[in-house]
């Protein structure tokens, strides 16, 4: 698509109209063209009298349910610089640099594995275990650091904890990045599933506390992933409401 | 940039959205519920628009609400209105449930998700009732019969407009231009200036 036609997607674009790769492409040039930014910020202004002109009463009841939760809500900094875009939901340059950063971490802990891995050869079931370790690092590794890796943030866990999954469509792997995860209740374990529309595959464990997990097998067109708590050495199926979804991007 | 949408019932010299949106990203829990008072509203009518089951519009509204207070610290007086931030926002939401929830009920059968589509008669009889604004009423109506239609199936039912065109039988480039032409001549019958 050339500039010119680019220029013409300011209306579909302010309507959320683009799908999902368009979309992304318009993003990258509104970067570079601020006629484009300034007309598309006025074509939301015009939307959003549309969208004042459905406006309904709320229930009484939501007005308690959100002033509750935002008071277990932590709020974001405001963006360094001015270059960061309004809308942080879309998965774009910030959740990119995220996942960029994250990747470069797991390498520097990769390599310190290594390291670590190197005085226990000896031992070769340690070694199994740590070849196992390692394996799941890069392919984590890889799947972070995939061109086309998107996170979905949010997911609140027991204990106060927070959940991030990462799925590739290209990679076809998933994985969740978890921190402050409570421990499970005594006998139990956390289990991980892709959801495939209504039902739930098994898809290996997360551990308590923080830390990463690839989510075993692949994505396979999974609409997004749960964590069950489940008896000790899992379930076929879900036995227990899921404590977290998270739902993959279309 | 100023923000010319302003929603009714503030008085005279109460703060406006922006500087509560301000206070909110300080952490001030009193200026949010002032925010939740004033676009709430908004935000619900226009989620179950395009979400139309009234339970899931609430769960995303209160998403969308809750939204606004942990991201007040990102809103760029710069880049546009209060109102129009938060309106966007929803849209945004609303929008990624629907294609979200296409995507895990059938990946492929986009020709199925049309089906469940009301005709786009229905669509306007279902809108029209709703627009309690007469001068929106107005300005919808001075726009061409296509541009009309684009405009409404992508903001009020969140279709992209290649389900747009497939649902008007238009051509692809054709839906992208009446969108932007269409918004651009609501843009200028309102007199909103971002």
């Amino acid at each position: 698509m050339n500039t010119a036609e680019l220029h013409t997607l300011t209306g579909a674009f302010a309507v959320d109209a683009l799908p999902q790769d368009e979309q992304h492409r318009f993003e990258a040039h509104l970067t570079e063209c601020t006629a484009c930014a300034a007309e598309v910020a006025e074509l939301r202004a015009a939307a959003a009298r549309l969208g004042l002109a459905v406006a309904e009463t709320p229930p009484p009841a939501l007005r308690d349910r959100v002033l509750r939760r935002i008071g277990e809500v932590r709020q974001e900094s405001p963006p360094s610089g001015n270059s960061q875009r309004a809308d942080e939901r879309r998965p774009g340059r910030a959740a990119k640099w995220r996942t960029y950063a994250l990747a470069a971490c797991l390498a520097v802990a990769a390599a310190l594995g290594g390291t670590a891995v190197w005085q226990h050869q000896q031992a070769d079931e340690a070694r199994e275990q740590t070849q196992q370790a390692r394996r799941q690092t890069t392919q984590l590794a890889e799947l972070l650091a995939s061109p086309d890796a998107r996170t979905i943030s949010g997911g609140a866990l027991p204990g106060g904890g927070s959940a991030t999954a990462v799925v590739s469509q290209d990679r076809d792997r998933a994985a969740l990045l978890a921190s402050g995860m409570a421990e499970a209740p005594d006998g139990k374990v956390y289990q991980l599933w892709f959801a495939d529309g209504g039902t739930m595959r098994p898809a290996g464990f997360a551990e308590p506390g923080t830390g990463a997990a690839l989510l075993d097998g692949r994505v396979d067109g999974a609409s997004g992933m749960g964590i069950t708590v489940e008896p000790d050495g899992g379930s076929p199926q879900p036995t227990s409401d899921p404590v977290l979804l998270l739902e993959f991007p279309a | 940039m100023r923000e010319p949408v302003r929603i009714e019932g503030g008085a005279t010299g109460a703060p406006s959205l922006e500087e509560l949106l301000a206070r909110v990203a300080q952490g001030d829990q009193s200026a949010f519920a002032s925010v939740y008072d004033t676009v709430a509203g908004p935000v619900l009518g226009l989620v179950r628009s395009v979400l139309r089951d009234p339970a899931q519009s609430e769960e995303v509204a209160q998403e969308v609400l809750v939204e606004v207070w942990r991201l007040a610290a990102h809103f760029d007086p710069a880049r546009g209105g209060a109102t129009s931030w938060v309106m966007t926002l929803a849209h945004r939401r609303a929008v990624d449930r629907v294609r979200s929830a296409q995507a895990a009920s059938d990946r492929d059968a986009r020709a199925a998700q049309l089906d469940r589509t009301p005709a786009y008669d229905e669509v306007v009889e279902q809108v029209e009732a709703r627009l309690e604004r007469e001068q929106v009423r107005r300005c919808l109506g001075s726009l061409t019969e296509l541009q009309r239609q684009s405009v409404t199936l992508a903001y009020y039912r969140g279709l992209t407009y290649r389900e747009v065109a497939e649902l008007l039988t238009q051509p692809l480039g054709t839906v992208k231009t009446r969108l932007r032409d269409g918004l651009i001549r609501l843009r200028d019958c309102l007199g909103v200036s971002a």
